[in-house]
């Protein structure tokens, strides 16, 4: 790209354009879906929280599992017969649990891009301009809090592997029942957006430089690395099947879903 | 196939200026910077843009159309609708020096300040032995043209003027990305990344990719992973642990 001179006469001063955007299209409609999604997904997320009835054999919903307790409705004990907090414990079990699950999509790359845009408009949508007079970004507390996303992805990965042995348990029950293939279909989703996550991609061989070196590693990346093209999808997919897993073990608890094989 | 398009066009020296209305010709399988020039042989002679390859590889005609930021030799004219009026103004990120030039001298300086290729001592030129696949992410940043559309788009300075000393840019950030990820570059460049060139400022709302005209994911594949090991370097104990007692380089 041609250089100016160094003696070119500049004023140093951008164009005095006074609108927010030039842009015409409808700019706002992905910030807006976005702010309902997410919204959604925390406004259940405080329901299945409260929600008591999160066990029904052989189902648990995901939002309460692992069951860490055995005063719960749960009734612990399906994590081989692992109940570590016992039965003193009285509150709701998915309190002791979803913060690391929330923790990981709170600080992960893709949430932080769709809660910056729709909630806190910083920006709205590109060549947006922001409503905020000062930005100083990750640079300080306490979004530089964000940092900490690959201890969140570890425990992440734990419950992954919890909610597909879930998943199991419910497969391997006679009779099988539809929530069965619904809790298998969201231990996939959820292991598709952890495995995708930046921070594993960085982890299996991202912070290498020779590749060459370490074909294992390097495979590795290249598997992480096709599922991370596609983490906002996972996100969403993954988003929603928790939810709906977790809505359909609690509706067949409390009886309202209640046809044969459910 | 023609018709006469309705244009806004942003003229003035400095900040100052306007947007002029121009109605303009269009034939079939034009693009919008063959539109300027239309404008520049027809009725505004003294039209100021600045424009080299007309092939979308020298970067030189980024502009704002209808808001976005875009290069005017690929902007195909056939996808706007022939009653919309289509709006022209320079990179908002920069001082204007005329019309739709821009001074982008802000990054060739902040291109200086990122040290060059810094390879092992004692080994030359012709000497480096490197296989493809250590070399194919950074391949994926040669192919940037310097259009600065990235740094224009970018919030943290196209709405913070005052972050521009802090902060270099998503193009200069892929660049120090880049040789970080070379394998026979040896500069530590994760504290300065953070330090020096303000990444921790970026926030990943990806709007660089979104307008890099040779599709370079360059918020998934240079900026994300450079915080990642921004990470390792200053904010997780256990890899600095494992440096410690593995003796590990943590370049």
């Amino acid at each position: 790209m041609t250089q100016t001179t160094p003696d070119a006469p500049v004023r140093r001063q951008r164009a005095q354009v006074k609108v927010r955007t030039l842009r015409t299209d409808r700019w706002w409609i992905t910030p807006l879906l976005t702010f309902l999604g997410l919204s959604s997904f925390l406004v259940y997320g405080v329901w299945a929280i409260i929600d008591t009835s999160n066990f029904v054999e052989p189902y648990i919903a995901p939002f309460a599992s692992p069951c860490l307790t055995t005063s719960a409705v749960c009734d612990g004990a399906r994590l081989f017969g692992w109940a570590p907090i016992g039965d003193w414990y009285a509150l709701p079990p998915g309190l002791l649990i979803l913060g690391l699950p929330g923790g990981f999509r709170l600080t992960c790359y893709y949430y932080r891009k769709s809660y910056y845009r729709s909630f806190w408009l910083s920006p709205a949508a590109c060549a947006v301009q922001e409503p905020h007079g000062k930005y100083t970004g990750e640079t300080r507390f306490p979004l530089i809090m964000q940092n900490i996303h690959r201890y969140f992805f570890y425990f992440a990965l734990l419950i992954g592997a919890i909610l597909t042995y879930d998943a199991i348990l419910a497969l391997v029950h006679k009779p099988l029942g539809l929530g069965s293939y619904i809790l298998l279909a969201n231990a996939v989703l959820i292991l598709g957006y952890t495995l995708g996550c930046h921070s594993c991609r960085h982890i299996t061989a991202g912070r290498l430089n020779h590749f060459s070196r370490h074909p294992f590693r390097y495979k590795a990346w290249t598997l992480v690395s096709k599922l991370n093209a596609k983490h906002q999808q996972w996100a969403w997919a993954s988003m929603f099947s928790v939810m709906g897993a977790d809505l359909y073990v609690r509706l067949v608890a409390k009886g309202i879903i209640a046809f044969p094989f459910a | 196939m023609s018709y006469k398009a309705k244009f806004k066009v942003w003229r003035g020296e400095g900040g100052e200026g306007r947007l002029e209305d121009f109605t303009v010709e269009v034939n079939e399988g034009e693009v919008v910077l063959d539109i300027i020039h239309r404008l520049q042989a027809t009725q505004a002679p003294d039209l100021a843009v600045r424009w080299n390859c007309k092939a979308g590889k020298c970067g030189s005609c980024s502009m704002e159309i209808n808001g976005k930021p875009r290069l005017g030799c690929m902007t195909r004219m056939s996808t706007f609708a022939e009653d919309e009026t289509i709006t022209v103004t320079p990179m908002r990120t920069f001082p204007v020096i005329k019309d739709l030039v821009t001074d982008v001298s802000y990054n060739y300086q902040k291109a200086r300040e990122v040290p060059s290729f810094t390879p092992p001592e004692g080994v030359r030129p012709g000497e480096y032995r490197m296989q493809q696949v250590d070399v194919e992410r950074s391949q994926e940043f040669r192919k940037c043209i310097e259009c600065f559309m990235c740094n224009n788009v970018c919030h943290v300075i196209r709405d913070h003027e005052e972050n521009k000393p802090a902060f270099s840019g998503p193009r200069f950030l892929m660049r120090i990305a880049e040789l970080d990820m070379h394998p026979y570059d040896v500069a530590d460049r994760k504290d300065s990344a953070q330090q020096d060139h303000g990444l921790g400022y970026c926030n990943i709302t990806k709007c660089c990719t979104e307008v890099c005209p040779e599709h370079i994911k360059i918020t998934d594949n240079a900026l994300i992973p450079m915080k990642e090991r921004v990470v390792d370097r200053k904010y997780d104990p256990l890899v600095w642990l494992g440096n410690k007692i593995f003796k590990r380089s943590s370049k």
